[in-house]
C-alpha cells in the first residue's frame, strides 16, 4: 500500500484498485471477442496477404444465425453457437471461392477493393432482408452477477471468457499438431514449396477461411448474448477494431491477434471509464496510428519480409 | 520414365524454354547442366507443375502431367527439391520432414523413411527440434533433400543442391545423391557445378539460352571440347 501513498491523507485506496480490476474484467471480456474476430483477419492475411474486409460482416451473419437458431428453432445456446459457426464457415468458403480466388494472381489492391465490395454487399442484403432496426437477442442466460471482493463479474462475461479460451486452445492445437494446421503454416511461409510437398493450396486456403469465419461467428453470437442486441450494421465497427487488434499484435501472427484483441478491449474500456464514452471508437484508430508510426510490424511482429 | 517433348515456356513475353526435349530413364542419374539463365530451373518447375508450358508434352510413366496441378504430381512419386532449399524456416526440422510426407497415409512406411533420412543425414537427427531457419546452409540443403525423400519419390528432381556450399560439403552431398540413387530412386540433377554433376551422372544434357544444345552419356559430354572449354574450365 505504501506505493499508493500519493493518493493522499484519508483517501481510501481499495475503491481505486477495485475500479481498475473491474475495468480489467470488463475489458478482457470485450477483448476476447475482438481477439476471436482478429484471428480470422490474421489467419487469412498470413496465408494470402489479403485484408478480408468482409470479415466483420461474417461476424454479423454469425450473430444473426445464432439469433434465428435460438429464436425460431429453439435451440439451446451451445448448439446454436455451433450452427452459427458452421454457417459462417460455409459463407467464408463461398466468399473466397467466388470473390477472391478469381483474383488470386491479380494485384493486392484489386482483391482489397473486392473485399470492401463483398462487405457492402453482405451488409446491404442483410439490411434488405432483416431491416435496419436492432433486434433483441434472446435472453439465454438470465443475468447473474457474482461479487468477488467488490469486483463484479457476471455469468455472460464468464461465458465469453470460457468459450473464447476454449476456441483458442482448439485453434492452437489444430494449427500446431494436425496435418492441415502444418499445411496452413507451410502455405503461409512459402506456397510454392508447400505445393511441392503435395499440399493442395486451394484446399488449405478454403480451410483457413472456414476456421476464421467460424471464430468470427462465435464472437458475433457472444456479443449478442453480452449486449442483448444485434443489427445488420453491427459488424462494421467491431470488424475495424478487430483489424486494428490484428495489426497491433502483428498481422499474420496468431498469438499476436489474441494479445492485440485483449489490449484493444482493455484500452477501450479504460478510456470509457476515464473519459467520456464518445472517445470509445477513437481509441482504436489512435492505437492504429501509433502502432503504424512506432512499430509497424506489430507487438509480436518481426522485421517485415517481402516474398520475391 | 520421364519424357519431355518440344516444351515451350514463356515468362510474360520472354521465350524461356524453346522446344526442349529430353528423357530420364528409370534408375539413372540424369543431369541438366548449363549457365545461369539457361532455363534449367524453369524446366524443373514446368515438370513439377509450378509453371505451365505453352506447348509440348511432359509424360511421366506414360501419363501426360503437363496440365496436372503440382500437388497431384507429387502424389505420383515425382518430388522436387527446389533451388535455394526453400525449407519452412519457422518450423522445426521434424515438422519440415513430416510435411514432406504430407499426402501419405501409411504410418509404418513413413516412419521407416524418416529413419532412413536420419540415417542419411545424422546431423538432422541431432537437430530435430531446431527451427529450420537457424540451420547452416549445408544443413538446410540436407533438410530440403530429406524433405523431398519423405514423399517416397520414384523420381527426385534436384535443383542446384551444391549452390553456396563449401567444397567439402558439396562432395558429401554428391555422395549422398549417389547413395539415394543406389536405392532405386531415379534422379534428375540440375547443376551449375558441371564438373561434379558429370562425375556422378549417367547421362547429361547441356542447355544454353532455353535450348538443349548437346546430350549424351555423361562421360562423352564431359569429354566434349566445347563443354570442357565452357563449363569445366579446361
Amino acid at each position: 500500500m505504501a506505493a499508493l501513498a500519493f493518493l493522499g491523507e484519508g483517501e481510501d485506496v481499495a475503491p481505486v484498485i477495485q475500479e481498475i480490476l473491474q475495468q480489467l474484467v470488463n475489458g478482457i471480456s470485450l477483448g476476447s471477442i475482438y481477439a476471436l474476430v482478429a484471428l480470422g483477419y490474421t489467419m487469412v492475411y498470413g496465408i494470402i496477404k489479403l485484408i478480408n474486409f468482409a470479415h466483420g460482416d461474417i461476424y454479423m451473419i454469425g450473430a444473426f444465425t445464432g439469433y434465428f437458431a435460438i429464436k425460431i428453432f429453439h435451440l439451446p445456446f451451445l448448439p446454436a453457437l455451433v450452427v452459427a459457426m458452421v454457417v459462417a464457415a460455409c459463407l467464408g468458403i463461398l466468399i473466397e471461392r467466388l470473390a477472391y480466388r478469381p483474383l488470386r494472381n491479380s494485384t493486392r489492391i484489386a482483391a482489397l477493393i473486392t473485399a470492401i465490395g463483398v462487405s457492402f454487399l453482405i451488409q446491404n442484403v442483410a439490411l434488405l432482408i432483416w431491416q435496419p432496426n436492432p433486434r433483441a437477442f434472446p435472453d439465454v442466460f438470465p443475468f447473474r452477477s457474482y461479487d468477488l471482493w467488490g469486483v463484479y463479474i457476471d455469468n455472460r462475461q464468464l461465458l465469453i471468457l470460457g468459450v473464447s479460451v476454449l476456441l483458442m486452445i482448439v485453434l492452437h492445437y489444430v494449427v500446431h499438431y494436425t496435418n492441415i494446421g502444418r499445411a496452413m503454416r507451410a502455405v503461409a511461409l512459402d506456397d510454392d514449396a508447400a505445393r511441392l510437398m503435395g499440399i493442395d493450396v486451394d484446399k488449405v486456403i478454403s480451410f483457413t477461411f472456414a476456421i476464421g469465419s467460424a471464430l468470427a461467428a462465435a464472437g458475433g453470437v457472444l456479443v449478442g448474448v453480452y449486449y442483448n442486441r444485434i443489427d445488420p450494421m453491427m459488424g462494421t465497427m467491431p470488424g475495424l477494431k478487430a483489424f486494428v487488434a490484428a495489426v497491433l499484435g502483428g498481422i499474420g501472427i496468431i498469438p499476436g491477434a489474441m494479445l492485440g484483441g485483449l489490449v484493444m478491449g482493455v484500452a477501450e474500456v479504460m478510456v470509457v471509464a476515464l473519459t467520456e464514452s464518445t472517445w470509445k471508437d477513437a481509441v482504436a484508430f489512435a492505437i492504429l496510428i501509433i502502432i503504424l508510426l512506432v512499430r509497424p510490424a506489430g507487438i509480436m511482429g518481426r522485421r517485415v519480409r517481402e516474398k520475391v | 520414365m520421364l519424357i519431355v517433348e518440344e516444351l515451350n515456356v514463356f515468362y510474360g513475353g520472354i521465350h524461356a524454354l524453346k522446344e526442349v526435349s529430353f528423357q530420364v530413364k528409370e534408375g539413372e542419374i540424369m543431369t541438366l547442366i548449363g549457365a545461369n539463365g539457361a532455363g534449367k530451373t524453369t524446366t524443373l518447375k514446368a515438370i513439377s507443375g509450378l509453371i505451365r508450358g505453352r506447348s509440348g508434352s511432359i509424360r511421366y510413366n506414360g501419363e501426360d502431367i503437363a496440365s496436372m496441378p503440382a500437388h497431384q504430381i507429387v502424389r505420383k512419386g515425382l518430388s522436387q527439391v527446389p533451388e535455394g532449399r526453400r525449407v519452412f524456416a519457422d518450423m522445426s526440422v521434424a515438422e519440415n520432414l513430416t510435411l514432406g510426407a504430407y499426402h501419405r497415409k501409411e504410418a509404418i512406411s513413413i516412419k521407416s523413411d524418416l529413419e532412413w533420412v536420419y540415417q542419411l543425414f545424422p546431423r538432422l537427427a541431432e537437430r530435430q527440434q531446431q527451427m529450420a531457419g537457424t540451420l547452416s546452409g549445408g544443413e538446410q540443403q540436407m533438410l530440403a533433400i530429406g524433405r523431398g525423400l519423405m514423399s517416397h519419390p520414384k523420381l527426385l528432381l534436384l535443383d542446384e543442391p551444391s549452390m553456396g556450399l563449401a567444397p567439402l560439403l558439396v562432395k558429401e552431398i554428391f555422395e549422398i545423391i549417389r547413395e539415394i540413387n543406389s536405392t532405386g530412386v531415379t534422379i534428375l540433377l540440375v547443376e551449375q557445378n558441371a564438373h561434379m554433376a558429370l562425375s556422378v551422372a549417367d547421362t547429361a544434357y547441356v542447355m544454353e539460352t532455353g535450348r538443349v544444345v548437346l546430350s549424351g552419356r555423361a562421360a562423352e559430354v564431359a569429354a566434349n571440347a566445347q563443354v570442357r572449354a565452357a563449363y569445366l574450365g579446361a
